[in-house]
């Protein structure tokens, strides 16, 4: 009970903390636009890498249409917020975004989700190029073109305080009943069949929850960056993710937190480099790839409650 | 005493043109030690996959008789059987290996404690209750099984023994009235097949459940059940005590071959 307190104190403290000592970076002037634009796409990064994470890493299903759920948040918010040039709107737009996200991640999850690692990444993949084919082709959505001028409704604390919440919301997910039997599905379904679990059911709960989590980035990534077109969620951009994850750590929030901001700012510095840049890029993944094959961290998490008990440990 | 848990009435099992199960009739009742015995091959395994769900059967009916009444179980998923208190072990351990031995028992408490999904992400004091309702009763199992000093080890870590006996706890945590062990000696050395055979009596003493075991062991067979059946190419060949099947001449034949 104690240590429990301890911890969410002690996590609470660093979240605070972080928000101030960005807000004070920036009041001192050493962030710059150019730097700030990185750490908001940081902190989308990791929203969309987290709930992939979940899909990926905890529950074992193997997904490559993320950006296809972030299209919709985007195209929701890009779509309402020019109407309802309000903070009001935007937070409804951002929860319509989530809405529709979560019927398409049913529609897609239910037939797909039997389907197991390659044939689930190919149908998810599918499923995103349909939604980004739509998007290209609908009116509302103003086509191929895109839609610019989208209301700067979210600023840089709004994603740090959104990406807060998802990431409070995902653990809390994986500590609970819901995330043990996500993760012994993961580990062996016909044992968490036989235990009484209804698989095709929380496998769905992963996959939506990580869609929603996804829409909620894309709504964040279209009212910062303003101007959003079907071409920004592609197999590249879905694959964009999958690296984040993959490169942290399957399995470990932690390290997609390590990975996003490792990789955030490694694009950022490469930027001098010109066409260097990708090259550059691909070498530090192959690298990490071969002398870290498990991600940075692997499964490893950071937690309070853990050094709290091996204080008390210590003391005894 | 002996009301009937399940019945399973002229069950038959093909793969393809193979005949696995062919018109197979068993009945367990209320707190019984039942052993399935029989060569390999005989079908013993796919009989417990037909009675758990795990493969749909061909033809027959299987009946649970529940507090609600008697339920037909063929043609559900194995969570639906599980569901309605039927559990398992398996032949070649199922555990959620990375995961610890707490958790591993908490999985299978899963459907008897509702957190609530909105609640469990917003960490509410109800989610809190639950949990540590959960947590208490998960690890009052462990500790009767004698596993609390490896309750925060994952699971692929403990020997061999250590896993089978962690699979019948899970199995236990579902709350089962009918539990299925399939070859739960298999691997042991003779020391471990000792306690095994305290632990399976114990387990249908204390929490009063139905037990049947598939088993190669003899010794432990005939230490532990009260009734047996035999099963040979798919068919029952004998139903009895283990003294009866001791001395049934179809059976020796089946066992030793022969033209008995």
């Amino acid at each position: 009970m104690r240590t429990r307190l301890k911890a969410n104190l002690v996590w609470a403290g660093l979240m605070i903390f972080g928000f101030i000592l960005i807000d004070g970076l920036e009041f001192a002037g050493i962030i710059n636009t150019f730097i700030e634009n990185m750490l908001v796409t940081i902190g989308i990064n990791v929203i969309l890498a987290i709930g992939l994470n979940l899909i990926i890493g905890f529950s074992g299903q193997f997904s490559l249409g993320h950006a296809g759920f972030m299209a919709i948040g985007a195209y929701a918010t890009g779509i309402i917020t020019p109407t309802i040039t309000t903070i009001g709107g935007f937070y409804l737009s951002m929860f319509i975004g989530v809405i529709i996200a979560i019927i398409a991640a049913l529609i897609v999850g239910i037939p797909t989700l039997r389907l197991r690692g390659d044939y689930l990444a190919i149908a998810t993949m599918g499923a995103a190029e349909i939604i980004r084919l739509l998007i290209n082709n609908l009116k509302i959505t103003n086509g191929a073109a895109g839609i610019f001028n989208i209301p700067a409704l979210a600023s840089w604390a709004t994603v740090y305080v959104i990406m807060c919440i998802t990431t409070i919301m995902t653990v809390n997910f994986i500590h609970s009943r819901s995330g043990r039997a996500i993760m012994a599905i993961r580990e062996d379904e016909i044992a968490a069949e036989a235990m009484g679990l209804n698989t095709t059911r929380w496998k769905l709960a992963a996959f939506v929850f990580g869609a929603a989590t996804a829409a909620v980035g894309g709504s964040l990534h279209a009212a910062y960056i303003q101007t959003i077109a079907p071409s920004d969620f592609n197999i590249m951009a879905s694959i964009a993710i999958l690296i984040i994850v993959v490169l942290g750590g399957v399995g470990s929030i932690t390290g997609t937190f390590v990975a996003a901001i490792v990789l955030g700012a490694l694009d950022t510095i490469l930027q001098n480099f010109g066409t260097l840049r990708m090259i550059i890029y691909s070498l530090a993944l192959i690298l990490i790839m071969i002398f870290k094959p498990a991600g940075l961290l692997g499964t490893w998490e950071l937690s309070f409650k853990r050094f709290n008990r091996q204080e008390v440990a210590d003391h005894e | 005493m002996s009301s009937p848990l399940l019945t399973a009435t002229q069950l038959v099992k093909n793969f393809g043109g193979l005949n696995a199960i062919s018109n197979v009739s068993v009945h367990f009742d209320q707190n019984e030690l039942i052993g399935l015995i029989g060569p390999n091959g005989a079908g013993k395994t796919t009989l417990f996959n037909l009675l758990t769900g795990v493969t749909p059967v061909s033809a027959g009916t299987i009946s649970l008789y529940t507090d609600h009444g008697v339920k037909t179980v063929n043609g559900q998923t194995p969570a639906q059987v599980a569901q309605a208190g039927v559990s398992r072990t398996f032949q070649n351990i199922r555990l959620f290996k990375e995961l610890t031995v707490l958790d591993n028992v908490r999985i299978a408490m899963t459907n008897h404690y509702h957190e609530g999904f909105i609640s469990s992400l917003l960490r509410t004091p109800k989610f809190y209750r639950t949990e540590t309702a959960m947590t208490v009763a998960a690890e009052k199992l462990i500790a009767i099984f004698d596993l609390s000093a490896v309750a925060d080890q994952p699971a692929k870590n403990l020997p061999y023994g250590v896993q089978r006996r962690l699979e019948i706890v899970r199995a236990l945590a579902t709350k089962p009235k009918l539990l299925f062990l399939d070859e739960p000696a298999a691997g042991m050395n003779p020391e471990e097949t000792a306690d095994l055979t305290r632990l399976i009596r114990q387990i249908q003493q204390d929490f009063h459940i139905t037990v049947v075991l598939i088993e190669h062991d003899m010794s432990l067979v005939m230490t532990v059940v009260e009734r047996l059946y035999v099963l040979e190419h798919g068919a029952l060949l004998a139903e009895g005590t283990p003294r009866e099947i001791q001395q049934n001449p179809a059976v020796i034949k089946a066992y030793l071959g022969g033209d008995a």
